[in-house]
């Protein structure tokens, strides 16, 4: 028998997640099909006007990656909660939030990944140009994180609460507005011919300053849920 | 050693007990009494850190261990009523990433070797949702075997067990307390622990 190391233990709960979600692919499939769906009904609400689909494209992906983040935000504590894992893994003798930063990782990889990949195949149905869908995935790569990251707050809070779904939509969104507005803003700027460096930018500052920040809250708010 | 002095816990407004103080020393056992709804799984999860307690103070060798944080919990181990074992996983799978969650690595084969003494031959590599409860249980009981801890907090240990599986943990207990381990649990069925002497508590 071996003491694990800090990197191991936060490799062995992304790999448990990871195939927890493999073992139960409807789960991971559901948010992939409902942000597919979403994007895909503007064109046909809309009608086809080119230029009104190209420049409604930013908003409409980004609100549907951001309502699609929510849908399995949900899940995240709660079935770990349910069974006792939880407890478990506050008895770790690693830092809960190393735990939790596994989590959001392994999350991100199951919800928020496959959004980016898709998200270029949407693109095209709103006529988007070569640059624009690149600077998109680079949003998205950027921004989905965050969202994974912000929500397990959210998801850490409303553990257990009946109707917590709600609730934790109405703690997230918000709190997720300047995701949107900066991947929103660079799409829009690279169509215009601006630069995307200063939204990038503040998209990558925005996850670093997450990467340090939430998955220290969220051990936080998973204690006192479990109180 | 584990010490308490003073405890008092509540859930909302209703206090469960209070002036609780009580020591456990290397190689002593604990069995908490007390009827249903006395506050023994509050008791236990208070000594787990997972409550505040209301009043008084819990200490490892000296130290609150509210200060000790993961040092602590690197010397315990619980088991609650909740199994924390995943149905989608196998009895083998379970085992090493609870063990894995309590910071040791567990190589395939230590893990099938203590999967087989807790009876669990052919259904290590079963998803545990074709278990029995019982079978669940042992599974994760399995713990025990493959745990360094040195504290075992031990929530209703021998529900859903059969006979056999109840010497068995009587016989892991005892090794337990052979190594200078404690042990503190609860429980409605008799469990004898030769060569030792059992320290009641009852909760009022």
């Amino acid at each position: 028998m071996k003491k694990l190391a800090l990197g191991e233990l936060l490799f062995l709960v992304i790999w448990r997640d990871l195939v927890l979600a493999m073992r139960r692919r409807a789960d991971v499939l559901t948010t992939l099909v409902f942000f597919m769906m979403v994007v895909s009904l503007f064109p046909l609400g809309v009608g086809p006007e080119l230029d009104m689909l190209r420049k409604m494209a930013p908003g409409v992906l980004w609100v549907a990656a951001l309502l699609a983040s929510m849908l399995s935000l949900g899940r995240l504590f709660s079935a770990d909660y349910l069974d006792g894992t939880l407890e478990q893994m506050m008895l770790a003798p690693q830092s809960l939030s190393v735990l939790v930063l596994g989590k959001m990782i392994a999350h991100w990889l199951v919800s928020g990944f496959p959004l980016v990949l898709v998200a270029p195949v949407l693109g095209l149905q709103f006529d988007m140009s070569a640059q624009s869908l690149l600077v998109l995935i680079a949003g998205l790569l950027l921004g989905t994180p965050i969202l994974s990251m912000v929500g397990s707050i959210g998801a850490a809070l409303t553990l257990g609460l009946r109707g917590g779904g709600v609730l934790l939509s109405l703690l997230v969104l918000p709190l997720c507005i300047p995701v949107l507005i900066f991947g929103t803003s660079a799409v829009e700027a690279v169509s215009s011919g601006l630069s995307v460096v200063s939204n990038l930018s503040l998209l990558a500052a925005l996850l670093v300053l997450a990467l340090l920040f939430t998955p220290w809250v969220s051990a936080q708010a998973l204690r006192i849920s479990m109180e | 050693m584990l010490e308490v002095s003073n405890l008092a816990c509540s859930r909302g407004d209703h206090q469960l007990f209070s002036g609780l103080s009580f020591k456990l020393r290397p190689g002593q056992i604990m069995q908490v009494q007390g009827e249903n709804g006395s506050g023994k799984t509050s008791l236990l999860r208070a000594l787990c850190g997972f409550m505040m307690p209301a009043e008084g103070k819990i200490t490892w060798h000296g130290t609150d261990i509210r200060n000790l944080d993961e040092a602590y919990y690197a010397e315990v181990l619980y088991l609650g009523h909740l199994n924390a074992i995943k149905d989608d996983l196998s009895a083998l799978e379970n085992l090493r990433i609870s063990a894995g969650l309590s910071g040791t690595e567990l190589s395939e084969n230590e893990a099938l070797t203590a999967l087989r003494s807790m009876g669990l031959k052919r259904r290590e590599l079963l998803p545990t949702k074709v278990l029995s409860q019982g079978q669940k249980r042992r599974v994760a009981l399995a713990r025990l075997l493959v745990s360094g801890a040195a504290l075992w907090i031990l929530d209703e240990p021998l529900a859903a067990l059969d006979v056999g599986a109840v010497l068995l943990i009587q016989e892991l207990v005892t090794d337990h307390l052979r190594r200078q381990g404690m042990v503190i649990f609860t429980t409605h069925q008799p469990l004898e622990i030769a060569g030792f002497e059992m320290t009641r508590l009852s909760l009022p």
